[in-house]
Formats: structure tokens, C-alpha cells, sequence
């Protein structure tokens, strides 16, 4: 029998396992799995040609309770691994879950080589500023003062920007988004997948347990539309309740200030406006913190390039083209034989 | 009972016939020693020999000029006869510099030839050496050995004049001027040297010109100048080898063919990831260019991430394999753990060094044994197998891909700095006559789940990613052995323990029992060993017997799991004696597996060992 069915049209509870979800009541990284649970609906990705993989953390269990290939692995290595996955398929759709600690603690590594080398995966990091599963350390990503177990005077260490990492890594796609953000979220997600290469995606994480509220600050209803701007290509950087706040760059050209529109004679045309191929702006906007600054949510940063997969592949076939078909026993006659009789 | 000796005072053309020979080639790194010696290796294949060889590298790339921690030697032992090692004592040594004939001279021979360049013993450089005084005025030397003394500089900056280099670039070729000599003394043709240098200088007429004319000159200096009564000439003849087609291998090219074979045999792309390490990166680049043989290999940015690349590739179905040393398989050692948990094939060879840390990069040891078999956290068994010679690695190779696929498990294959280095002559295989490796993916949705295992051999199923109706998830937690889901359940993880750890004990059925290499089946001594002892070994064993002792050699190739009759085989023996590049590593694994009150002979100056040596303890253990 060769007739073809009709694919069925998948719906969200395809991509549901039967796994009970086990992170805390509350958790933030619910809301993401909706997020990116919706994400696969919308764009219905084959299941089978999917693969998630994660390090180890709260955000790593991801893959269990996500109805595709999944593959759970060592704490900071999950980078690695889908390096792996996607340098010998590339055909697979291959999706990286990890923790601020899982990413940019002990796998930082192989964020930014992974990254650098633009290796074709989406790459989730779920911030939430803080170590979850080995009970509330602080973590790369917390700011100074955190108090915390083993910081229990506060921490004196700098905190690392994801999204200025990425940049610096030599990312061709950054983006922010948050659990919250359950609008953003998913068209932030679309675009990462559309985007060919490794695209980064920061997702700032509520831990209800050992960091509640840390980015309520410009996250609660009340404050959003003033605490955050939502970048869009070709579009002006404006934010505020009224949408009368904007960004301008300095008279130096060097940074940017935020003006209120109309104020001080400040004309909208003097907003900047949002350029995805300018890797200078995107620094700028990602290291905008409150409270003087808007916290960038979006797009940062698209400017494809030729993804590592595709050139080691391409590479491979010119070789191919050029050596001719592989031969073992010419292989071991390369060099000087002799015969004994 | 040396390993090399005259056999025959009437040679051809006056020449003293010799059953085999050992020569050295000492100087500089920036000498060219190492080429000088493949050069002379590839000459006496050529000419028939059996041979083996024994490259000793300084780890500084370019360490400073006349000093000793900067000396390049490359050993080869040649014969009219099997050769097995890369010789004890030196018959000559050709010594470029103070610093190589302070560092060499004590292995030569009383009564062995050195021939030095007295041209590079000046002031300064017998003082980089240690020298107070030098050694070829003061009369230190002749009572030892037969010196030679020839201005090789001067010599080859004469034979070299019309090429018009530089001084600099002149005395480039005096590693020719010597090997030329050398062939003289050993009545070699000098034609496939020749045209290896046409290959190596092409475009370059001056560079090529000089280095023929040094190695014509440095011939013709022993066919006509008025050699010094110290000086002879040998011939050593073509050894008794088996008819064929022949090649030399190095440890590294034989490992590599041996992996591609494999894969090959499955079907099975290979996704080798690496990161360099001394000496284990030889590995890498003899596979990168085999694109063509479906080899993709990846440079990852350290250890972790290298081994972390190939089980990735390994779960979507290709063959992951990775390489190291001792440190970078430290640094895996936690994903390989992983492999274990999610039964994954992964192949890792680790090229071992002598340690601990950094140790002494570029010199062998076998001292990472217990790594391999022992250490992971957690009961994380895996299969070890070690290769004993440089072409051994061919069928190491193959059988690493053949138990990784079948029990869906990690294989570490043990190999030393010796053996990647070492060259040997190797009998081609007929590559339409090696037995497939039969590798299926499931594909059935039938009853699966991702830890169903095979009743046989306890492998569970492979799957690559992609393969609709089979989706599932696998990772580093603890599994149902009934559904493959997550459990904690004590029983459980007692179960899925034992299935891990029988599994890979299971493989005892599949390879063949250990046989008894050189000897008989029980008697009053066993020498079992292991890796690149082998050739030591096998012939101090040889000689042993030939002199009547009761003595018989027992080499390992499985590891872990060791050969199912072992135990028996070894308590049929009086004694056991354990030689070992270390402190006594598989003499432990033995004691602790069966019991044996075996000794051990261990060494880790970073050389191998001496045949002497293995006999001197066979004597003492015999009570001779």
C-alpha cells in the first residue's frame, strides 16, 4: 500500500510527553515550555527530526518533557555534544536548554566556541541568576550583593551579561526575551529558528524559590512599559507607558541616552532606530540596565553567516569530488611498497 | 644474549655479514634526525630487512642549540631475522654534536662505532654539553668504543658549494652527509632517498642539489677517502620474511587504517573529535585528510568538549571516537561516564605518556591502566583493549569499532608515545577478506524503549535521531530497566547496574581465549604483558628458551574484560612475572582478578625496556 496520508497537522499536545513536569510550582520554566511548545505548533517542526539537548540544572530537565528526540547530558557540556549532534546530522533541528550556571559557568567554553564557530542551533539560556538545583548559590549571572549560601556576606564577584558574551563571542543572532513575555517570547523563538547558525536566546527566568522577583524591577505590570524597550528592525527604539520615551545616541555617537520625546525640544526623528546588522548598537543594548536605562527585549542582533555545519560538510564533498571513491586497500598501499616473493 | 650479533666474519665485498644491527642517529632537533632516520628505516625495508625503530624526540619544538634537553635521536634495530624490539645496545651511533654524544654514547656498545662531526665540537658547544674537556682529544672515549671523528660540517659545506646557499642553509645538509655515510657502511642504495628528497624539494633546485650532493659526498667519502682503521663495513641481508606486499607502519598510520577499516566494516560514518596533546595529535592529522572514507574530524576547543563532540555524533548514529593522553582522558573521564549511563558507543584511544600531569610528554610510559579500566566515578565499566606494536593497532582498530557497536558501549584503547612513534614493516591484509561488522539500527516501534536490551549481549538499541514512531529521551539519570524512564527506585538502580557491568563482563564470551604466545601451557614461569612490551618481551622469552628455560610469554590485548581462561591459564604456571612501563598496574588487575601471587619487573625512565633487563628478572625468578 502506498497511499500517503495527509500529515496530520500538529497541535501543542503533540509536543507534551508523558512525563510529570517536575520544577517547582511557580517556576518560570513552565511558562517556557509553553513558549516553545507553541513555537514548535506554529511552525510544525517534525518531531522526530527535533532534538533538544541539555546540560544539567532546573532548565536541563527540558528535554524530558518535551514529545522529540531529547538527549540529557553533564553539566556545561550539553554545547558540546549538540556540536556533535549537528557536525554528523545536520539535517536535525537541534535546540540547546541551559541554565545562567550550565552556560555561563562551568560550560562557558563551549558557549563561546559554539557560538564563535556558529554552529547551526538555537541555544536557550534560561537566566534566573541564581543556582536552582544544588539549592540557591549565586551564580555567574547574580549581581553583586547577592546574599546567598555561600555568599552569606553578599558577593563581591562582577557579574556576566549574556547577550554582551554572545556578542563578544562572535554570535550572529542574539536575543532577549522572558518567561513572562509569553507574546514575545515564542515570535523572539521563531526568529532564532529561522535564523541559520547558532542564535542565542537569553531568556530571563523567574526561580520562585531562591530568587524571586529578581527582575521584577522591570518586569511587573506596573513598571514594563517603562522599564523595557522592544527592539524591532528598522523600527525607532521608543518605550514608556505613553510611548514618549526614546533613545538617542550620545552627541558623541559613542552610546545612548534616553530622552522623553517632545521634551526639551527632543523631535521623534532623533530616536535611533534599530538596526539588526549593527553588532555596535546591539553591544549597546545589551548592557542598558534599570534604573537608568530600559532593559532591551527582542532581536539584538541577525547578521547570518555560513553556519560551521554547512562548511565542514561543503568542504567534505569537494574533497569527495577531488579524491574519488574511497578505496581501503589504496589507503594502505599510499607510500613506498614492496614486495617479498 | 644481545639482541644483535655478528654472524659471519666472510661477507660480500669484504664486507663483515651481520644477522642485525643497531644504529642511532643523534644531534640537534634542528639536526633533521628524525627524517635521517625514516629515510634509513624505509632504505633497509627496501633492502629486505626486518626492522623496528625507536623515535626520541626533546618536547621543546626548537629547544636551544647544543644543549642536551635539546637532542633529536631516531633508533632503528635492523636484521637478516625477525626483529622484535628496537635494539638494547647500539652497534653505532652517529653523534652530530657534544650534547648528542654525551647523552647517547653510554648506550653504545663496548667496541661499537661513533662516528661524530668534529666540526660541531667547539668551545662553546662542549660547554652546552657539560663537557670540561673534550672528549675526543683526551682519550676518554677510545677505550669504549671505536670513534670515528670526521668534520662533517666542513665536508658538507665543500660538497655543497656550487648550490650556492648560505652557510645557514648549507649545513642543513649535513644530516644527509651522514645518512650517506651510513649507507656506505651498510652497503646501501641511496635511490629511494634520492627521490623522496626530489618529492620533498620540488621547485626548490638548490635545496634538492645540496641535500643529493651531501648524501653522494657522504658516500663517496667511504667509498674512496682513506677511512680510519676504526671504521667497517657490513652488509646485513634481506630477513626470512612471509611472501607479500609490504609497507611500514607507524603505531598512528596502522591505528588510523585500523579505525577506518572498522567503520567501514559497519557502515558507519566516523565522527572523530580531537584536541591536540603530545603524542596523541599524530592521530588526528592522519585522519583529517580521509574525507573521502566518510571521516569527518572535528578540533574541539579542549578535552571535554572533543569527547563530549563524538557521543554526541555517536547518538545520531555515526561513530564517535576521540584521542588523548593520559591528561585529556582525565579531563573526559566525567563523559565517559555519560557514554556508560546512556550506553552509547564511543571509541577513545589514548596514546599514554609519562606522568603524573605533564610529566614527560614525549616519552612512554604505560602508566594509565588503572584510568582506563578503573577510573570513573561510579560503577562505570568499559572495555580496554591495548595494542602491543605499531601494526597491531590495524587489528586493535577494528576490533574497538566491532565491541563498541555491538555492546553499544565505550572502548578505550590503550597505545603508548613508543608505539604511535615506532615504525615496523607491515604485511598488507587482503581488506576484501576482513570480517564485517554488522551494525543495525532500530527502527521498529514494535515493544521499544531506548533500554530494551539484546538478551545475547545486553546491548540496548540503537537509534538514530530522525527515525519517526521512535522518539524518546536518554541522559546521565539513573533509567527503568522495564521502560527507559527515569528512576530513582533502589532495586532498580541495583538492576540497571548489574546489566551495565555484566554487559561489558559478557564480552569475555566474544574474543578468543588467551593463548600462550611463545612457550607452552603451564610450567615454571609465565611473563605476561601488555601493550608495547611486547616486543622486549617476546625476545627475551625467545632467547631464554633457546637456552633452555621454562619460561613462556603471555600477551594481553583484552584488557578489560580480561580473556575468559586467564586465571586457569595463569595458575598453571609456578610464577608470574609482570613487566610494565610502571609501577605495577596490571599486576594489580591480575592479583586482584584471580588471586595469583605474580611479581612485577617495572620501569618508567620514559624508555622501553631493554631485553636484558626482562632476562635478567626471568633468571631471577627461575633461580639462576
Amino acid at each position: 500500500m502506498n497511499v500517503q496520508t495527509p500529515p496530520q497537522k500538529l497541535q501543542a499536545k503533540d509536543y507534551v510527553t508523558d512525563q510529570e513536569v517536575r520544577w517547582c510550582p511557580g517556576c518560570g520554566d513552565y511558562a517556557i515550555l509553553k513558549a516553545v511548545q507553541r513555537t514548535l505548533v506554529e511552525l510544525q517542526v517534525p518531531r522526530e527530526k527535533t532534538v533538544f539537548v541539555s546540560g544539567i540544572g532546573c532548565a536541563a530537565r527540558f528535554p524530558y518533557y518535551m514529545e522529540t528526540y531529547g538527549f540529557h547530558t553533564i553539566h556545561g557540556r550539553a554545547s558540546a555534544i549538540a556540536t556533535g549532534v549537528k557536525l554528523a546530522n545536520p539535517e536535525l533541528d537541534v535546540w540547546v536548554v541551559g541554565g545562567d550556571g550550565d552556560t555561563l559557568s562551568i560550560g562557558g567554553n563551549h558557549t563561546l566556541h559554539l557560538l564563535r564557530r556558529n554552529v547551526d542551533v538555537q541555544l536557550l539560556l534560561f537566566n534566573n541568576e541564581i543556582y536552582g538545583l544544588t539549592k540557591g548559590q549565586y551564580s555567574p549571572t547574580s549581581r553583586p550583593g547577592t546574599r546567598s549560601p555561600s555568599t552569606p556576606y553578599g558577593s563581591v564577584d562582577n557579574p556576566i551579561n549574556a547577550a554582551q558574551f554572545a556578542l563578544g563571542a562572535g554570535a550572529r543572532f542574539v536575543a532577549r526575551s522572558s518567561d513572562i513575555l509569553q507574546k514575545h517570547l515564542p515570535e523572539v523563538l521563531k526568529r532564532a529558528h529561522a535564523h541559520r547558525g547558532a542564535s542565542l536566546v537569553e531568556i530571563l527566568q523567574n526561580c520562585i524559590v531562591y530568587n524571586d522577583g529578581a527582575f521584577s524591577h522591570f518586569t511587573d505590570k506596573g513598571v514594563q512599559a517603562d522599564m523595557q524597550v522592544h527592539v524591532e528592525h528598522g523600527q525607532p527604539l521608543i518605550f514608556g507607558n505613553n510611548s514618549d520615551k526614546g533613545l538617542r545616541f550620545t552627541a558623541d555617537g559613542l552610546g545612548l541616552e534616553v530622552v522623553k520625546i517632545g521634551e526639551g525640544g527632543v523631535a521623534k526623528e532623533e530616536i535611533a532606530v534599530h538596526d539588526e546588522k549593527n553588532r555596535t548598537l546591539a553591544f549597546l543594548l545589551a548592557q542598558m540596565q534599570p534604573p537608568s536605562f530600559p532593559v532591551a527585549m527582542g532581536v539584538l542582533y541577525n547578521d547570518p553567516a555560513a553556519p560551521y555545519d554547512a562548511l565542514v560538510w561543503a568542504q567534505a564533498e569537494t574533497a569527495k569530488k577531488k579524491n574519488g571513491e574511497p578505496d581501503l586497500a589504496k589507503l594502505l598501499r599510499r607510500g613506498h611498497t614492496w614486495t617479498v616473493a | 644474549m644481545a639482541d644483535s650479533a655478528a654472524v659471519d666474519e666472510r661477507g660480500a665485498g669484504g664486507r663483515r655479514e651481520l644477522d642485525s644491527a643497531v644504529v642511532r642517529f643523534a644531534g640537534d632537533s634542528g639536526d633533521g634526525m628524525q627524517l635521517t632516520g625514516s629515510q634509513f628505516t624505509l632504505t633497509a625495508a627496501l633492502a629486505g630487512n626486518d626492522l623496528a625503530t625507536f623515535p626520541d624526540f626533546p618536547a621543546e619544538i626548537r629547544a636551544p642549540v647544543g644543549t642536551t634537553f635539546g637532542v633529536s635521536a631516531f633508533q632503528i634495530n635492523f636484521g637478516a631475522r625477525t626483529i622484535k624490539t628496537s635494539g638494547d645496545l647500539l652497534d653505532v651511533l652517529v653523534a652530530m654534536n657534544p650534547a648528542a654524544l654525551i647523552t647517547n654514547v653510554a648506550d653504545l656498545k663496548p667496541g661499537g662505532i661513533c662516528i661524530v662531526d668534529t666540526g660541531a665540537f667547539n668551545e662553546r658547544n662542549l660547554v652546552k654539553a657539560g663537557y670540561k674537556a673534550n672528549p675526543l682529544e683526551d682519550g676518554s672515549l677510545t677505550e669504549k668504543v671505536r670513534l670515528v671523528k670526521i668534520d662533517m660540517s666542513r665536508l658538507t659545506l665543500e660538497a655543497v658549494k656550487p648550490f650556492g646557499l648560505s652557510q645557514k642553509e648549507a649545513l642543513r645538509s649535513k644530516n644527509m652527509w651522514a645518512l650517506g655515510l651510513v649507507y656506505w657502511m651498510y652497503g646501501r642504495d641511496r635511490q629511494a632517498t634520492v627521490k623522496w628528497l626530489e618529492g620533498r624539494f620540488k621547485g626548490k633546485d638548490d635545496i634538492l642539489g645540496a641535500n643529493v650532493a651531501a648524501l653522494n659526498a657522504g658516500h663517496a667519502f667511504g667509498e674512496t677517502a682513506e677511512m680510519p682503521a676504526e671504521m667497517s663495513t657490513f652488509t646485513v641481508p634481506a630477513a626470512p620474511i612471509a611472501p607479500g606486499l609490504y609497507r611500514t607502519v607507524t603505531g598512528t598510520d596502522a591505528m588510523a587504517f585500523g579505525l577506518v577499516a572498522g567503520t567501514r566494516l559497519a557502515g558507519l560514518r566516523m565522527c572523530f573529535c580531537s584536541y591536540p596533546i603530545t603524542p596523541a595529535s599524530s592521530l588526528l592529522h592522519a585522519l583529517a585528510p580521509l574525507k573521502e572514507y566518510d571521516v569527518l574530524t572535528f578540533q574541539a576547543e579542549d578535552e571535554i568538549a572533543a569527547v563530549a563532540a563524538a557521543i554526541g555524533a555517536s547518538y545520531t548514529g555515526s561513530l564517535g571516537i576521540t584521542s588523548s593522553s593520559g591528561p585529556g582522558v582525565a579531563l573526559k573521564g566525567e563523559a565517559i561516564g555519560l557514554a556508560v549511563a546512556v550506553e552509547l558507543p564511543l571509541i577513545i584511544v589514548n596514546a599514554q605518556r609519562a606522568g603524573p600531569s605533564t610529566g614527560m610528554p614525549t616519552k612512554t610510559e604505560q602508566s594509565d591502566l588503572y584510568q582506563a579500566v578503573y577510573g570513573r566515578n561510579g560503577d562505570a565499566p568499559v572495555c580496554v583493549l591495548a595494542v602491543s606494536s605499531p601494526s597491531d593497532g590495524f587489528d586493535v582498530g577494528m576490533e574497538a569499532v566491532r565491541i563498541a557497536t555491538k555492546y553499544m558501549t565505550p572502548v578505550i584503547v590503550l597505545t603508548d608515545g613508543y608505539l604511535v612513534n615506532a615504525a615496523e614493516p607491515w604485511r598488507l591484509p587482503d581488506v576484501t577478506k576482513l570480517a564485517p561488522i554488522d551494525v543495525r539500527f532500530r527502527t521498529e516501534a514494535e515493544g521499544f524503549h531506548p533500554f530494551l536490551r539484546d538478551q545475547a549481549t545486553l546491548a540496548r538499541p540503537w537509534v538514530k535521531p530522525g527515525t519517526p514512531d521512535l522518539i524518546h529521551r536518554i541522559g546521565g539519570l539513573e533509567k527503568s530497566y522495564d521502560t527507559g524512564h527515569i528512576s530513582y527506585m533502589p532495586a532498580n538502580h541495583q538492576r540497571m547496574t548489574d546489566a551495565r557491568v555484566n554487559k561489558i563482563l559478557g564480552i569475555a564470551n566474544d574474543i578468543p581465549e588467551q593463548a600462550v604466545d611463545n612457550g607452552s601451557e603451564g610450567g615454571r614461569l609465565a611473563v605476561v604483558g601488555w601493550g608495547s612490551t611486547y616486543g622486549p618481551i617476546s625476545r627475551a622469552v625467545d632467547n631464554m628458551r633457546r637456552a633452555g628455560k621454562d619460561v613462556s610469554h603471555i600477551h594481553l590485548r583484552h584488557i578489560w574484560p580480561l580473556p575468559r581462561n586467564l586465571g586457569a591459564l595463569l595458575g598453571s604456571y609456578d610464577k608470574v612475572l609482570v613487566p610494565e612501563m610502571n609501577k605495577g598496574q596490571l599486576l594489580t588487575l591480575l592479583r586482584a582478578e584471580y588471586l595469583v601471587a605474580a611479581e612485577g619487573l617495572n620501569k618508567v625512565n620514559g624508555k622501553p625496556f631493554l631485553i636484558i633487563e626482562i632476562e635478567a628478572a626471568i633468571a631471577r625468578l627461575l633461580g639462576e
